[in-house]
This record gives C-alpha cells, structure tokens and sequence, in this order.
C-alpha cells in the first residue's frame, strides 16, 4: 500500500502526524474497510441492554448499521443492518424486541441471526413472477459479525478469524474492564454528542493526558484536581489501547507552582453547593479517574462514581457521534443511584469537566483543513520507543495508536523524508 | 380558570427567562428560580424509556449558580449567542398553588462569524409557583428532542 499523495509520517516513533489524515476522503474510505471492517473488535453494546431473547438494539461499526440481537436461546448475533435485496436499512428502532426483522420495503425477512428467512410473494401468483427456482435464501441473508462478550461488554469483528479477543484486548484492558464490570450492571441513560471533527480527533484527545488539567479547568479553578496529582497512562502490550487514571488528593507543592505559568490555573471559586463532590471510595486501588480507550470506537469512563461507555461512530470524513451509555450497578442503593446522576454534570456534551473536547476537536479540524502536508506534534512525554507513563504530562499513548493505526492502513512511518 | 393576571405573569416569566439567557446576564437569571429549584435537561428518548439520567441536572439553585459561575470563569465553549423562541405555552390548573406548565422551544445558535444554525429544539415540562405574587420556576424539566447535541451544551436552553 502506499501513502495518499500528500499525506506522510516523517518519523518512524509518530512524533509527526500529518494533518492531512484527518481530511483525506480516500483515507476514510480506506478506515471503513481496514480498520473497522479488518481484524479489530469494535464494541457494539452491553449484555444489560438485551436481558431477554428477542431484544435488539441497533448500533454501528465504523459507518456500517448493525444490529445486535439476543436471539431465543440467549444467543448474541450481530448482523449488518442492510436489507440483502435492494439496501434498505432493515432496523429503524434504536432498540426493540421481536422474533423477526422485516424490511418495509419490500417485506423480506430475517431470523435473529440476520438468516433470510421470508420472500414474498417468492413463487410469483399464479405462476407469473416471483424468484427463479435456484435463488438460494442461504446465500442472502444479512452480513454476520463475530460476537463475543467479556463480563458483558459485547465487542464485534468483521473478520473471518480476527485474533481472539483476550489477546487483542491484553492483560491490563481485561483486568480494568473485569474492575469496572465487576457485578451486574444497570443502564441509566444514554447521552449523544455529535462533533463536526474527524473520528481520530477524539481518539487521539482520549490518549493524551497533558490536556485534561489545562484544557478543562473546571476542577482547577474550584480546587479540586490538578495535573499534578498521581497519574499515568497504561497500554497493552502493542500500545493500541490506553488506560489513563488519575488519584485525587496526591497533589504536592510544585504542582501548585507549575501552575503558576499558566493563564487560567488558580483555584479561586468556591462552589455554592458542595453535594456535587461527594463521592462514595468504590474501588481500592483509589483511583478517582480512569478513562480506558480501546482502538478503534469505545472509551471506558470513571470519573468518580460517574461510570459510562462511549462509543465513537463516524459519520462520515468531518463528523463523528459520541454515543454515551451510563450505567450504575444493579445492587446500588438509592443514594448510590443519585450520587452516579449528578456526577453525570461532571462529562458528557454539558459536562463540567469536560465539555471542551468537543470545542477543541471542532477548532482543531476546521483550522486544519488546509496544509495537509503539516504536522501535529506529539512529542510531550519524550520521543523514541514507547511505554506507560507514571505522570500526566504526556501523549505518548497517541503514538501507541497511530503505530497499530499505520499498520492496518498499510502506511510506513519514518519513510517518506 | 385561570386569572388572567396569572396568565399574563406566568408568560413574562417566560419571555424574561429567554431574554435573560439571550442576552448573556445568567446571573440575574437565576432569580427567576426558587432556591430549591430543580433545572434538568433530559433528552426525550430518556425521557420515554423511563430512565432517569439527564445531560444536566441542577438540584436547587446553588447548583444553578454554580453552573453559571463555571460558564464564566472555566469552562471554555464555543462564541456564540442564543436565541430563543418559546410557544405554545399551556398553563394547567394549580396544585397547591404550583401551575404545572408546558411550552415548546427552539434555540438558534449564531457564531461569532454571523452564521446561525438550529442548535436545539424540545419542551418545557415545568412547575410555577408564586413567591410574594411574583411566579418562579420550582422545577424546569428542559426534554430535549434533539439528543444528539452539537458540538457541546454550555449555556442553558
Ligand atoms: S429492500 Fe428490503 S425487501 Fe426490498
Ligand atoms: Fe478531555
């Protein structure tokens, strides 16, 4: 494969990415077919979405509908979501329940593994019309993906025989994923966030975590965390996923001072009610703040006790929807309930914390649009080979995307200067 | 029946609580609320599933307040101005003097580049109450049909 014409990586540690990737239509087209439809697992939705045979929820892969199925026996299918005769979108629910799916246009039908299993009108009337004898409904029903579940996150591959998933996901993503999904969960409610910037803005803003204590500065402004708190960043072995957490209440003196260089870091506000921090210890380790990034579309999210999935869907080269699923867990108590609620001000499109990204993906994709053959740099944390990070003052984990992201789109960093 | 008097105050209520965000004096906005006010902004398919989370939920007006004084000295959002345009309102009978009371809105946006857009569209499902004759929102229910919000949601709709 080669690079699109004015699109290169001068450096073979993905200290330089061009901007052009963001903007290049070939490139895209390219993602949908080597990333999201190549030998990765995209997460597609949660078991506690579907607790009975028969529910469905629609979902996407890259660009692609899908629909996810709990079929009668328990079973999870997953199934493009493209009528097998002429194209037409056979779900328009974003969930449901049924035994079959019927297409509106013209009434083909589908089991609950997506088998074609109804044709009108197939043997004509009155021997006028209808299929030729050998159309064979076998070869007709709708696209299968590969499911499989880890405690319930349900991932999907379009691949034939993609890598298994514990071996793609790697020790500490199972490990964060089994903490987080350590008891049945309960779905609160979902948020959507559509974003006029390139999918891979997000998904290099979640790996860099020298933005978040500078970027938002809600909880610097009222006191509440800094950059300079313990933290880091963990990947798996290949570095295509990244975990960044961070412990509050382990700041030290210097942070204070390093914030006195910047515009907008002094604590100065008091908040007039404080029920918004509190804060229940749920996990041991102390985290307060883990935000886990599996390549290619899902993000793990704890801020405090406010826990949620994000699933990136493109929508086309200059948009994405940020499709938010929050959740509690089965057993919490009332109180429980209300504190996970009213942490969900902290993220999400009016979030406290966070409500930034969306503005500097935006303000980053329109100012970029032009220069393709410049580059961003990503050098924060230091070049060369990479590894976790015990601080916050990095990016490196951007750059253990962008490797396994060449890889797939057949693209040589470090060759082309 | 409803007073007239009532009605008319119950609808400058809510021409003056769009002017006040529309023309950016949050601070003075606020006191359209009691203090134990609740502010959500839910989006509908929420709404309809029976789930309870929300985009934004402020339990009494401290909380309100704080979303303000974080609007302006934090949170960095896009430049913009709001513009609100609220019909349809629809006054019910009082229960124990609270007016429950719906509208519809829509909210433009417009850059700082003069380009407008429809930013968002929905219903208020809220509740009016009286404070020394003047009418005050006890609860303001934003339901948002348009869930997949753009780009971010800052200022309050
Ligand atoms: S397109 Fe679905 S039945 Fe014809
Ligand atoms: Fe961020």
């Amino acid at each position: 494969m080669r690079n699109a014409p004015d699109l290169s990586f001068p450096r073979a540690d993905l200290s330089r990415i061009p901007y052009g990737v963001y903007h290049d239509q070939e490139t895209y087209e390219r993602e949908q077919e080597l990333i999201f439809r190549g030998p990765t697992w995209s997460y597609l939705g949660h078991e506690a979405e579907l607790p009975n045979p028969g529910d469905f929820l629609t979902t996407y892969v890259g660009e692609t509908p899908v629909i996810l199925n709990r079929a009668q026996d328990g079973a999870l299918h997953a199934f493009v979501n493209r009528c097998a005769h002429r194209g037409s979108v056979v779900r328009r629910e974003v969930r449901g329940n049924a035994r079959t799916h019927t297409c509106i246009y013209h009434q083909w039908s589908y089991n609950q593994a997506g088998d074609l299993t109804g044709i009108p009108f197939r043997n004509g009337v009155k021997g006028k019309g209808g299929l030729a004898t050998d159309f064979d409904t076998a070869c007709h029903g709708l696209r299968k993906l590969k499911v499989q579940s880890l405690k319930g996150v349900v991932f999907g591959s379009f691949a034939e025989t993609p890598e298994p998933l514990l071996d793609y996901l790697d020790a500490p993503v199972v490990a964060h994923l089994e903490r987080l999904m350590h008891s049945p969960i309960r779905v609160l409610g979902y948020q959507r966030q559509f974003i006029r910037g390139n999918w891979k803005l997000y998904t290099d803003n979640l790996r860099d975590p020298y933005h978040g204590g500078l970027l938002h500065m809600f909880q610097i402004a009222f006191g509440i965390a800094r950059l300079s708190n313990r933290g880091g960043a963990m990947m798996d072995r290949r570095h295509r996923h990244n975990i960044s957490y961070t412990a509050e209440g382990t700041d030290s003196p210097d942070g204070a001072k390093a914030y006195e260089q910047t515009a907008r870091g002094q604590a100065k506000h008091q908040l007039a009610d404080h029920s918004l921090l509190d804060m229940r210890h749920e996990w041991k380790d102390g985290l307060t703040l883990t935000i886990m990034s599996i390549f290619p579309n899902v993000v793990f999210q704890q801020i405090r006790n406010s826990l949620a999935i994000r699933q990136i869907r493109p929508k086309g080269l200059d948009a994405f929807e940020l499709h938010w699923t929050y959740y509690g867990y089965q057993n919490d108590d009332d109180e429980m309930t209300k504190l996970r609620l009213r942490q969900a001000n902290f993220a999400g499109p009016a979030g406290l914390i966070s409500m930034e990204d969306g503005e500097a993906i935006e303000l980053v994709h329109r100012a970029t649009a032009r220069d393709r053959e410049a580059h961003s740099i990503v050098e924060m944390g230091g070049r060369g080979p990479i590894h976790d990070q015990d601080h916050l003052v990095t990016d490196v984990p951007m750059r253990g995307f962008w490797t396994y992201y060449c890889e797939l789109m057949g693209f040589t960093p470090g060759s082309n200067m | 029946m409803i007073a007239t008097e009532t009605r008319q105050a119950i609808s400058d209520l809510y021409a003056n609580y769009a002017y006040y965000i529309d023309a950016d004096r949050l601070e003075e906005w606020l006191d359209f609320f009691t203090p134990d006010c609740v502010y959500k902004i839910i989006p509908r398919e929420n709404a309809a599933a029976g789930l309870p989370l929300s985009v934004m939920l402020c339990e009494n007006r401290n909380m309100l307040r704080d979303r303000v004084v974080s609007l302006r000295e934090a949170n960095i959002y896009n430049l913009h101005v709001d513009r609100h345009f609220i019909s349809g309102l629809r006054i019910e009978a009082p229960e124990n003097g609270v007016y429950p009371v719906q509208a519809n809105y829509a909210v433009y946006q417009t850059t700082a580049e003069g380009v407008s857009m429809l930013f968002s569209v929905g219903a208020y499902d809220d509740k009016v109450t009286f404070v020394n004759g003047v009418p005050r929102f006890k609860e303001k229910i934003v339901v948002i049909d348009t869930a997949a919000i753009i780009n971010l949601l800052a200022t309050p709709l």
